[in-house]
């Protein structure tokens, strides 16, 4: 197809074609950022917690009134949800993984760093690690002699008596990367405040309650603290949950009913609850994406119904000079998919200005060059898509109106 | 005139119907995109207390030692309690209270009602004048009350219709964290959107269903929920254990009436940091802060990015929208060449035209802005379906109902202006010779 006599057509057309141009790649340049922030969020919705996702349970209670002997009473649960067939672990615990409710810690390799290197989520629990799955992949797992009670601790706290804080500690591979980047972790101490815990295991990972910034997301320490909150963490068999969560509440119901029960919940149910913004915004970008290349392709058949109606004699001259209905499909189409190639290299700039704007504001990543490409086929697509009709009225043109006047 | 272009305009739509069609379409879905994220922003950014926001403060002092815990130049979100204490009696402003935020479990009386948490405020007398609290029966407790460790309680009108099923209930008494307490007061519905005075609870839809003298609470160590910061070793605050000195856990607000009074609170402020440091308590050079509501709001972004981005993104929806009418409208205006040339051969001048083009604009743009505003509705319906804390709170009201229908007549006449003066270029001659 000779490109030469569309260009010099489009030419006599300029204001109409700049509006289309205009428009493809305003939606181009949209589309590009609108996906990339899609991938984004469905990153962020599957990012890996390095538990044991499906078999898990959650169960918080909050007892009424005086509170007394609370440790003795947590072993009675424990050993009583232990009790139930398809139980294999449970723990006593102070936070789930994507739980939001969170205890954090500002961390230093050495007790005079003027300030925390990091601020990692402490997990404490007796038994956290095996019931939440977590795997170890260099050093020793926690053992019973590294445990101190919480109430131990918490009187360390008042007295400044160091013996009673625990003194080991397990964290997680990403945050032992980012304390020592070039060298081994175990062994080596972390601090909170003044107290030492040494390091004895990595974590391959163990995401945090609660996220302010996704690179941070997996710093967690694990601290050999045993507590008694009322919250625990059961795991079992993928399908024996719903029955597990049911007998483990008689249960408790049974060991103390003065008790409130705040939260019972899958930790599948966890995770949809706290990524539930994300998948929302992901809808709505989805929806935007759809109603731009619609709104697109009724303008590109708006205009091109007008352009053929506008050409009939033009067509009826050339269909009788003895180009085939064919040509003339092929006439209008080719001059779609230019009228897009120039909109949509317009619209990559647009869409790297957009995306730079969006790096300041809201601290996004560059835009990665595959999304261009993305862009760019949905609009050709959707642009000969939308041509087609009034290219095929245009091509059944008969030769006969170039005789005409009107 | 009005009514012969009006006329003119109805005509040239309905002969023809699919560019009509579409060009509405077009500027309902960008006006309905729109309006539904500008109506959830303005939600959002709105003044939860008006006629009150510029005279209530909030003031910050930096306590942290030198080590700090962030490199921030900005002093700490909360205060101590010594500080806030201090402040508190100090009674330099018009009003001031003190605050924190916890729940507290309920023992109902009528054995058919389990116990449930309430959400608790911990507060001062101050607070309900402050923040102009409407009661429904009785009133708050006093300063006097304060410093007594009464055990008076407000409790919200939602609580009030559950225990009580809504009769006047001041002078009853209930069992919060197994101590009675005497009921003094109960609110009428109250709920600051976004929950300015704490934003730790959340910022939006959230109201405590009781609210207890702060001291009385310090007395019982009763549990407190919202953030603490600590710094050296200190630390605490769970479990029936107050966070210690080292921590900011309290929100401090002050009633100041004039701009006067509000920066010889400021003065005070560096006075008092300056009296903390000479003294040894305060390591830092005084750094302190008096943001007012709407700037405290403002410091905290308590609008969601996701919301700023949703609006962003729905204006260059609605640019592609505009940007579509125009190309649409510049066709259905080109394509009447024919009757224009006559119209202008017959000696209808290009103001007379222009104005008619812009008629037939102004009649897609109200139309579209009807649609706009449909769809705008839905929109909002599926906000409110979302699961969001500000969710519940996105509807339309009359300013934004109104705003929908000028930004659509704009819009369109915007969007009309070009095609309108290109049809009107159109010489007369030609147009009558190729017919």
């Amino acid at each position: 197809m000779d490109i030469l006599p569309i260009l010099t057509t489009l030419r006599r057309h300029k204001i109409t074609a700049f509006l289309v141009i205009l428009e493809i790649a305003l939606t181009c340049a949209i589309i590009c950022n609108a996906v990339f922030l899609i991938s984004q969020r469905i990153e962020r919705i599957h990012m890996p917690s390095g538990v044991a996702e499906h078999e898990l349970i959650q169960i918080e209670l909050a007892s009424i009134g005086a509170k007394a002997d609370e440790f003795a009473r947590a072993q009675e649960d424990l050993a009583a949800i232990r009790q139930i067939p398809g139980v294999t672990q449970v723990a006593s615990v102070a936070q789930v993984p994507f739980g939001s409710s969170s205890n954090n810690a500002g961390i230093r390799i050495d007790p005079n760093q003027p300030k925390s290197m990091i601020d990692a989520s402490t997990y404490y629990g007796e038994n956290l690690i095996e019931t939440y799955g977590a795997r170890l992949i260099a050093g020793r797992n926690l053992r019973a002699d590294d445990y101190r009670s919480m109430d131990a601790v918490m009187e360390g706290v008042r007295s400044g008596d160091t013996k009673l804080f625990p003194a080991t500690a397990i964290i997680t591979q990403s945050m032992a990367k980012r304390l020592w980047p070039d060298q081994d972790a175990l062994g080596k101490s972390i601090y909170i405040g003044k107290i030492p815990l040494q390091v004895v295991g990595i974590l391959e990972n163990l995401v945090r309650p609660s996220i302010e910034d996704d690179s941070t997301a997996n710093y967690s320490a694990v601290i050999p603290i045993k507590l008694a909150q009322g919250q625990y963490v059961i795991r079992t068999a993928p399908g024996d949950r719903e029955r597990v969560l049911k007998i483990a509440l008689e249960k408790l119901k049974q060991n103390n009913p003065h008790r409130i029960v705040v939260q019972k919940r899958t930790w599948d149910e966890i995770r949809g609850n706290f990524f539930q913004n994300d998948r929302s915004m992901t809808g709505l970008l989805i929806g935007v994406c759809v109603a731009l290349l619609l709104v697109t392709a009724l303008g590109i058949v708006g205009l091109g119904s007008f352009w053929v109606a506008q050409r009939r004699r033009m067509i009826g001259v050339r269909r009788a000079l003895g180009a085939t209905r064919h040509d003339i499909l092929h006439y209008f189409q080719t001059e779609n998919f230019l009228l897009a190639t120039i909109g949509i290299a317009l619209g990559m700039v647009l869409a790297y200005g957009i995306n730079l704007f969006l790096m300041t504001k809201y601290e996004l990543p560059r835009l990665p060059a595959t999304y261009f490409p993305i862009g760019a086929i949905a609009l050709w697509i959707i642009g000969q898509l939308a041509v087609l009709g009034p290219a095929m009225r245009a091509s059944m043109v008969p030769p006969v109106v170039a005789t005409r006047s009107v | 005139m009005f009514g012969y272009y009006l006329d003119l305009a109805l005509r040239s739509l309905k002969r023809h119907r699919m560019l009509t069609g579409l060009m509405v379409l077009a500027i309902a879905l960008g006006i309905g995109a729109s309006m539904t994220m500008l109506t959830v922003l303005h939600v959002l950014s709105g003044d939860p207390i008006p006629g009150r926001s510029a005279q209530l403060y909030y003031p910050q002092l930096d306590p942290q030692d030198l080590k700090g815990m962030t490199s921030s130049k900005e002093p700490p979100d909360q205060v101590t309690l010594i500080d806030g204490q201090n402040l508190l009696r100090a009674k330099r402003a018009d009003r001031q209270a003190l605050m924190t935020g916890g729940s507290v479990p309920l023992m109902p009386e009528q054995s058919m009602l389990d116990p449930f948490y309430v959400e608790a405020r911990y507060t001062s007398a101050d607070f309900f004048p402050m923040f102009e609290a409407p009661f429904l029966y009785g009133t708050g407790w006093t300063a006097a009350d304060d410093d007594a460790h009464a055990r008076d309680v407000v409790i919200a009108r939602s609580l009030n219709d559950k225990l009580f099923q809504g009769a006047n209930s001041v002078g009853r008494s209930v069992r919060l964290a197994g101590v009675s307490w005497r009921i003094v007061g109960v609110l009428d519905k109250w709920q600051p959107n976004p929950h300015f005075y704490d934003l730790n609870t959340g910022s939006f839809a959230y109201a405590e269903q009781v609210f207890l003298p702060l001291q009385t609470m310090l007395e019982l160590r009763l549990d407190r929920n919202g953030s603490s910061d600590c710094w050296g070793n200190s630390g605490g605050g769970a479990a029936g254990i107050l966070p210690m000195d080292g921590c900011v856990w309290l929100q401090f607000w002050v009633e100041l009436d004039t701009p006067a009074k509000a920066a010889a609170y400021k003065d005070f402020l560096l006075r008092y940091s300056q009296d903390q440091k000479t003294a040894g308590r305060f390591q830092r050079a005084p750094n302190v802060r008096l943001r007012n509501v709407m700037q405290w709001l403002d410091y905290n972004m308590v609008v969601p990015d996701d919301v700023r981005l949703q609006t962003g993104l729905a204006f260059g929806f609605l640019l592609v929208c505009l940007v579509n009418t125009v190309g649409l409208m510049l066709a259905k205006f080109m394509r009447r060449a024919g009757e224009l040339g006559v119209r202008r051969a017959l000696g209808a001048s290009r103001r007379a035209l222009f104005a008619q083009l812009l008629m037939e604009a102004g009649v897609v743009g109200l139309v579209g802005g009807v649609g706009g505003l449909l769809l705008a509705m839905f929109g909002l319906w599926l906000v409110r379906q979302r699961p969001s804390d500000y969710a519940a709170l996105a509807h339309l009201d009359p300013a934004m109902l109104y705003a929908t229908f000028v930004l659509s007549l704009c819009a369109t006449l915007l969007a009309g202006l070009l095609p309108a003066w290109r049809a009107c270029q159109i010489a007369p001659a030609l147009q009558l010779k190729s017919n």
